[in-house]
């Protein structure tokens, strides 16, 4: 075994050495981005500001003074506006398939097993400045398995693209639904009561699981085998792992928050099209709400009520407040216009653009890290033709940790922009098994 | 209620239809043509005087004065009530649940005989929620999705019934040509298994087959029912009924298509059987965007924001602005929307082409004027100009911007929102 590691370790360190240091390790030299009006999110704009990042890191953020290093390329971005990166925090790029039709709860499938990186999906995704994201399974089960905090770099593997924390490991949620969409023929639930009442059973189930590992102790002999379902449930409920709770009815969040409180779960409500009439009760609860504004009511029965000001009401009354595209269902491309729908029916501009970035970061743990312009945070940003606000403001770049991976002057980046022969999908979503239905319009009859 | 009370409430209702209003404007796209067949410009403070349900003058405040007793109402922007080319809302309902989606009939792939007007009900939510944006016309009714899915209408987005919206009763039979009306398993996914149940159409060849086979009958039918002797004249038969009126001229056969080759193919079909022939969706048009304009067959295209997938996959945000460029007569459509969002509004839709190669008049010909004209309702809507239908929009800005609103809208008169949205 030993052995063996070493000859691995040897292996890999030959490669290096054959091959030089790999470009995706190699530091980015300063680059200083100049003239343009500032938005740092967690301070006031700047006009004719300076942005200066080396090493994928933000080095100075300031006025037209700010000093930049004699060895930093310079990118004159006068009349142009410079914001940090979009955080997404609910998307289903890359061709994903997580939970199958086999049960309803699935803690131990890993979505992130899924993800095809070569997918147009993610080039799309930075044309529309989004450089953080939350990747999930489908909402067609109560539990439908682990997200994927990625950024969409320029990778050949999910590897590349994923999130590590502190220590190393892959940062990510667990993605769980109520209402309509899981409710289907055994062996899933069929009415809201059995929902929840599996949803608690699972987690007792788990809890127990908990228990006999803490009583076995270091004892080998004592410990339960390892069961992959309860692991992840238990980092939940222990508060390593967030639950991200599809939820839209009012009646139906109420419930999401009374199993969150049972369980100790770390819960973020996502779409909540009812949000708007349960914000105190939301905001008592200290939850965020990771919304979704679309371009009607309906679709369905729980999203009948979705209303655009549920940003604005959510805000009045304390509640943080992202938004995601849940994309497919809006594209990515166009994620700013969730932010600026949501300012026509009443939130604030600085509220919604906070929206964007550094709510959905706090919500998704990396607050230290992405969602505004500090020295010390990664050096993710984009450069925009004008207003984040206004319908006829493009993405001209994007930047993710230092690294261009979005330039709308490229014209293979322009046609993932806008569109065009050959911008088509590499692959599409497999939502079983509520959304399936819907990917395609309606389903012919025949042999379905 | 009593009688009486039912007879205040009905002159109420008529008092407000025939109401007077005028409305002013900053800035008055009336989309009027104009000296050299573009729109006229903007009028800068322009006012719209309206009686009778109808446009009576449209000009500058200065020299067009407001008669005493109108009410006034005031905005940034004015435009023509909006036009929506090709919608389903009223078909297809808001809850997306078998008792309010009669978009769709899954019967037969073959059902011209299907009239809008026998399923569309008027207080569907979704009519009220896309007239908050503007919209004062849908040409709405079946949807794609079976080869001949059955026919649309024009009505208003106002009335307590089909019979009090309506503009026109018949506008177009509506077909479609790719996976979408595919029988059997398949459709978009590649990795579909491949269909052995026997059901037809099954494959883009056989659709057009069917197609033709069909027009040939209605050729037929129509010529024996128009010279045959009273006892060999064939009997009614509403489905040839309605594809004879499309041979006759009486209406556009549109049909949905997005792949080029599916295009292509009913460019084909209109040649061999001289139809007037809308083409729907149209994806990728701009690959042949030289090919519609010489066969002069105007375009409702999808939906700015149509999700990029299956035979869409290929779409454009800058299709609209290569139609523009090849001289095609063209509208961007809300469409069918099959989940969420259950309607999309095309207000909405224009506004991502403006950004993205139309200008601003350009794109609001798709939603207005040149939507009005394809649809056939350009007598009646679709500009503002005297005789027309006394339909308007205020915005508090310009309508294109996310952060604009749309704060009242008028119909035939009647003030029917107030309240911004």
């Amino acid at each position: 075994m030993t052995d063996c590691g070493v000859v691995l370790a040897s292996a890999a360190l030959g490669c290096a050495l054959v091959l030089g240091p790999p470009a995706a390790v190699a530091q980015p030299a300063p680059v200083a981005v100049t003239g343009a009006r500032i938005l740092p999110i967690v301070g006031p704009p700047i006009d004719n500001g300076v942005l200066v990042i080396g090493g994928g890191r933000i080095l100075a953020v300031g006025g037209p003074g700010t000093p930049i290093p004699p060895d930093a390329a310079r990118i004159d971005a006068a009349g142009r506006v410079v914001m940090p990166g979009l955080v997404d925090t609910h998307s289903h790029v890359g061709g994903i398939g997580g939970a199958d039709s086999s049960a309803t709860i699935q803690p131990e499938v890993r979505v992130s097993d899924s993800i095809n990186v070569r997918d147009s999906g993610f080039r799309r995704v930075v044309a529309g400045g989004i450089t953080t994201m939350n990747i999930m399974p489908g909402s067609g089960h109560l539990l439908s398995g682990q997200t994927v905090y990625v950024k969409p770099r320029r990778g050949s593997t999910i590897e590349e693209l994923t999130i590590l924390d502190k220590d190393g490991k892959p940062m990510g949620g667990l993605k769980m639904a109520n209402g309509t969409n899981p409710l289907r023929a055994p062996p899933f639930s069929g009415t809201r009561g059995k929902s929840a009442a599996m949803v608690r059973e699972r987690y007792l189930k788990a809890r127990e699981y908990g228990e006999k590992l803490a009583k076995a102790g270091d004892d080998p002999e004592k410990r339960p085998p390892r069961d992959l379902a309860n692991d992840a449930l238990l980092e939940v409920m222990s508060g390593a792992r967030a639950v991200h709770h599809h939820t839209h009815r009012a009646d139906d969040i109420i419930t999401v928050l009374r199993l969150a409180k049972e369980f100790q779960w770390r819960v973020v409500l996502h779409h909540t099209s009812e949000a708007w009439k349960v914000a105190p009760q939301i905001a008592a609860a200290g939850v965020p709400v990771s919304a979704i504004v679309v371009d009607s009511p309906g679709g369905k029965l729980e999203a009948s009520e979705m209303r655009w000001d549920t940003g604005a009401i959510l805000e009045k009354a304390g509640v943080r407040v992202a938004f995601h595209t849940d994309d497919w269902i809006t594209d990515s491309r166009l994620f700013n216009r969730s932010a600026a729908l949501a300012v026509r029916a009443g939130m604030t501009p600085e509220g919604a653009l906070r929206a964007l970035t550094i709510e959905g970061a706090r919500i998704l743990d990396l607050g230290d890290r992405v969602g505004s312009l500090e020295p010390g945070k990664d050096a993710d940003f984009l450069i925009l033709s004008g207003d984040p606000l206004s319908v006829y403001t493009h993405v001209q770049q994007t930047w993710i940790d230092g690294r261009k991976v979005f330039d709308r002057d490229d014209p293979q980046d322009r046609l993932h922009a806008v569109g065009g022969y050959g911008a088509g999908n590499d692959q599409s979503p497999y939502f079983c098994c509520f959304d399936e239905q819907h990917a395609y319009g309606p389903v012919s009859g025949g042999g379905q | 209620m009593n009688p009486l009370c039912l007879a205040a409430v009905a002159a109420c209702i008529a008092s407000q239809a025939a109401a007077q209003v005028a409305v002013r404007g900053q800035r008055v796209y009336t989309m009027a043509p104009g000296p050299n067949g573009q729109a006229a410009p903007p009028i800068s403070d322009g006012v719209v005087i309206i009686e009778g349900g109808k446009v009576r003058a449209v000009g500058p405040a200065a020299t067009t004065p407001v008669p005493p007793g109108f009410r006034v109402l005031s905005a940034a922007v004015v435009t023509p009530g909006l036009v929506d080319a090709r919608s389903t809302v009223g078909l297809s309902g808001i809850y997306n649940q078998p008792h309010d989606s009669d978009q769709i009939e899954r019967s037969s792939p073959l059902q011209p005989e299907l009239r809008a007007i026998d399923a569309y009900n008027p207080q569907e939510r979704l009519i009220e929620w896309v007239r908050s944006f503007g919209v004062t016309t849908i040409n709405t009714g079946n949807a794609p999705g079976e080869l001949i899915s059955g026919q649309t209408m024009a009505v208003k987005t106002a009335g307590a019934t089909v019979e009090e919206a309506m503009l026109k009763d018949a506008t177009a039979v509506v077909a479609t040509i790719g996976p979408q009306a595919q029988k059997g398993p398949g459709g978009p996914s590649a990795t579909a298994p491949p269909d052995t149940s026997g059901k037809s159409p099954g494959t883009r060849g056989k659709m057009m087959s069917m197609l033709r086979e069909q027009i040939i009958k209605a050729q037929e039918y129509s010529r024996k029912r128009a010279s045959a002797p009273d006892d060999k004249k064939p009997e009614r038969d509403l489905k040839l009924d309605a594809l004879a009126r499309v041979l006759a001229g009486e209406l556009p056969l549109m049909i949905t298509a997005n792949r080029a080759q599916d295009i292509d193919s009913c460019l084909r079909l209109a040649e061999e059987f001289k139809f007037r022939l809308i083409l729907n969706s149209a994806a990728e048009a701009y690959l042949l965007t030289d090919r519609i304009r010489a066969a002069q067959a105007p375009v409702v295209l999808h939906a700015s924001m149509q999700r990029a997938v299956g035979e869409s996959e290929n779409l454009s945000f800058e299709t609209a602005a290569a139609l523009r460029r090849a001289g095609v007569l063209f509208a961007i459509e809300s469409g069918y929307e099959a989940y969420v969002p259950k309607a999309r509004v095309v207000l909405l839709e224009a506004a991502i082409a403006a950004a993205n190669g139309l200008t601003f008049e350009q794109a609001l010909a798709s939603i207005t004027i040149d939507a009005a004209r394809i649809v056939g309702v350009a007598d009646r809507v679709g500009s503002i100009e005297p005789g027309k239908d006394g339909d308007v929009a205020l915005y508090d800005g310009d309508p294109f911007e996310y952060t604009s609103h749309c704060v009242g809208v008028v119909i035939g008169g009647a003030v029917v929102t107030d309240t911004p949205r």
